[in-house]
């Protein structure tokens, strides 16, 4: 019987959670030259989540690079989750995925097999995204990862960015939450790997943006190594906006609480939870939660704030568009335009 | 005192090994767990706390900590259940019925008709026999599917919804990894998750009723 390889041992952070600290990339990141060009529709002074770059006045395009370290063992999932987490940054940014290129680095010694199935689960999810793949670049490393380069376009006017939520918005995130610490669980062997976590990493976030697109959206972005509190954090101090998260409305994945009581969660989550301390107000919800919130999410959903009349149609339309993950109202937009932008947890949110 | 030694582990390899000390204390007693950095400090407190015991932490010097868990009786009562329930360090969320050790009931499905003769019958039936299932006022507590049974849990299959409701309900659905293997339906399995041989095992055995379709 052939020697069977697990992934994620090679790699000491999976996922998403192998995201260096939000602390360390701003303090990095500040030290860089600003750029500069009337064209360049959004930049990366908002954290946002890519590179929108005008034409034409009605065409703009989405630039964007996201690869990371096995995060399960199944090669060809490995490959699909990559890749359905790298696409998510063109529709969080409301565009439509064209052209895509491989990032990978493998090691020499490992079977070439395990590499073909990483590349096959990567392109089978660009087809489905109905982009083009066509080619990329690979180096050897210790370490295999595996990502994509993703080229989209989208209309000027209609970008998504991760800023711009008003007073009365509410807030609705399109996967349920869990993947960081599921999948510590798992390779702490004491869970298996779940079909619920797989599916939610594998689902592409085209669906929920297509939805999406009938509705106003007066921000979005889609919740991966930050966390839903790192994410918040971010809309919460571009927007200079208070924004209140009711967790019992919040959907997690099964067994998700019960083992982020066990402790298995992963670094990032501290980290995550640190980087918005001095934005969080936890108020009287039990400390697991704020756990749960700043799990890091490989491959999550997409957070869009909507004007409060639209948000009972938009669920609606997300329910009849049969997203194949679970979508809640994780809370809503207290204030705006304020001094101190705060994220504020209470066990549920007024509606 | 049992001393664990997790310096120069990564997350989660502390945790599982404070558990494995846990189980082996036999009775009230201490353990010190001894660790690298802040993550495994935070989680092996936590850990030691969602296990009745207390835990108290000190940092001996640069990336030194020391974790001293305290197992008190009645933490150790509740440890001594748990490692009964859980021989194979499994983790199960606690089911429907809130108990941790013991199981209520459940339907084990082998196959994707119910009784012998017609094929066509056979589905119809199973079909409303699970249908069946979401009706009852008191819910089993897993249901397990293997062989023919495995095509019912995944995509396109008529009782998925019904699968749903009972999942949201509380209802632990498993299917037989084996035989979604055997079958090439994996990648299609749409609720649930994938057991295997040693859980349903243990599963029928620890259920107080078992119900086959």
């Amino acid at each position: 019987m052939k020697e069977e390889i697990r992934l994620t041992q090679f790699a000491k952070h999976g996922g998403c959670a192998a995201k260096i600290g939000p602390d360390t990339l701003s303090r990095v990141l500040g030290r860089l030259p600003k750029f500069s060009d009337p064209d360049l529709v959004v930049g990366f002074e908002t954290s946002d989540d890519a590179a929108v770059y005008k034409i034409t006045d009605d065409v703009a395009v989405i630039q964007t690079l996201d690869f990371f370290t096995p995060v399960v063992d199944d090669p060809y999932t490995f490959g699909q989750v990559a890749a359905t987490n790298a696409l998510s940054d063109v529709y969080a940014m409301g565009g439509e995925p064209k052209i895509a290129l491989n990032i990978v680095c493998f090691p020499g010694d490992l079977d070439p097999d395990i590499l073909g199935e990483i590349l096959r689960g990567g392109a089978d999810k660009v087809r489905e995204a109905g982009a083009v793949l066509v080619g990329g670049h690979s180096i050897q490393d210790d370490v295999p990862k595996y990502g994509l380069s993703v080229a989209g376009l989208v209309h000027p006017d209609r970008v998504y960015k991760n800023f711009g939520c008003r007073k009365g918005d509410v807030l609705i995130l399109t996967k349920q939450l869990g993947s960081g610490i599921i999948n510590t669980a798992v390779k702490a062997q004491m869970a298996s790997p779940e079909s619920e976590v797989i599916r939610v990493m594998t689902t592409l976030n085209k669906k929920a943006k297509e939805t999406a697109a009938e509705f106003t959206v007066h921000a979005c972005t889609d919740v991966t190594g930050f966390g839903l509190l790192g994410h918040c954090a971010e809309m919460a101090d571009a927007s200079k906006a208070v924004i209140e998260l009711g967790v019992e409305g919040i959907a997690f994945m099964h067994g998700a609480k019960e083992y982020a009581e066990m402790g298995l969660i992963p670094g990032g989550a501290y980290r995550n939870q640190e980087h918005v301390s001095h934005l969080l107000d936890t108020g009287d919800v039990e400390e697991v939660y704020v756990d749960l919130l700043s799990d890091p999410q490989t491959s999550g959903g997409l957070l869009f704030a909507v004007p409060e009349d639209e948000a009972e149609r938009m669920l609606k339309a997300f329910e009849q568009a049969d997203l194949g993950t679970e979508v809640s109202v994780v809370g809503r937009v207290l204030e705006s335009g304020v001094d101190k932008p705060c994220i504020r947890l209470c066990n549920k949110a007024e509606m | 005192m049992i001393t664990v030694n997790a310096m120069g582990d990564i997350c989660p390899i502390p945790v599982v090994k404070t558990k494995k000390a846990l189980g082996e204390l036999n009775g009230p007693g201490e353990i010190e767990v001894l660790v690298d950095n802040e993550t495994a400090v935070k989680n092996v407190t936590k850990m030691a706390k969602s296990s009745g015991a207390s835990a108290e932490s000190e940092q001996l010097g640069e990336k030194q900590y020391r974790v001293l868990i305290t197992v008190g009786e009645a933490a150790a009562e509740q440890l001594k259940n748990a490692h009964n329930a859980d021989a194979k360090t499994q983790a199960q969320p606690e089911s429907a019925a809130g108990c941790r050790t013991c199981v209520g009931t459940v339907v084990a499905i082998g196959s994707d008709r119910m009784g012998e003769g017609s094929e066509e019958l056979g589905h119809i039936l199973m079909k409303s026999f699970i249908f069946a299932l979401t009706q009852l006022d008191d819910l089993p507590d897993k249901i397990l599917f293997y062989n023919g049974g495995a095509k019912i849990t995944i995509e396109g299959s008529e009782s998925l919804e019904d699968l749903k409701n009972l999942e949201e309900q509380g209802v632990e659905i498993m299917t037989c990894g084996t035989c979604l293997d055997y079958y090439g339906i994996k990648d299609k399995l749409a609720i649930g998750s994938v057991t295997n041989m040693y859980s349903i095992v243990e599963t029928l055995q620890s259920a107080m009723n078992v119900i086959r379709p």
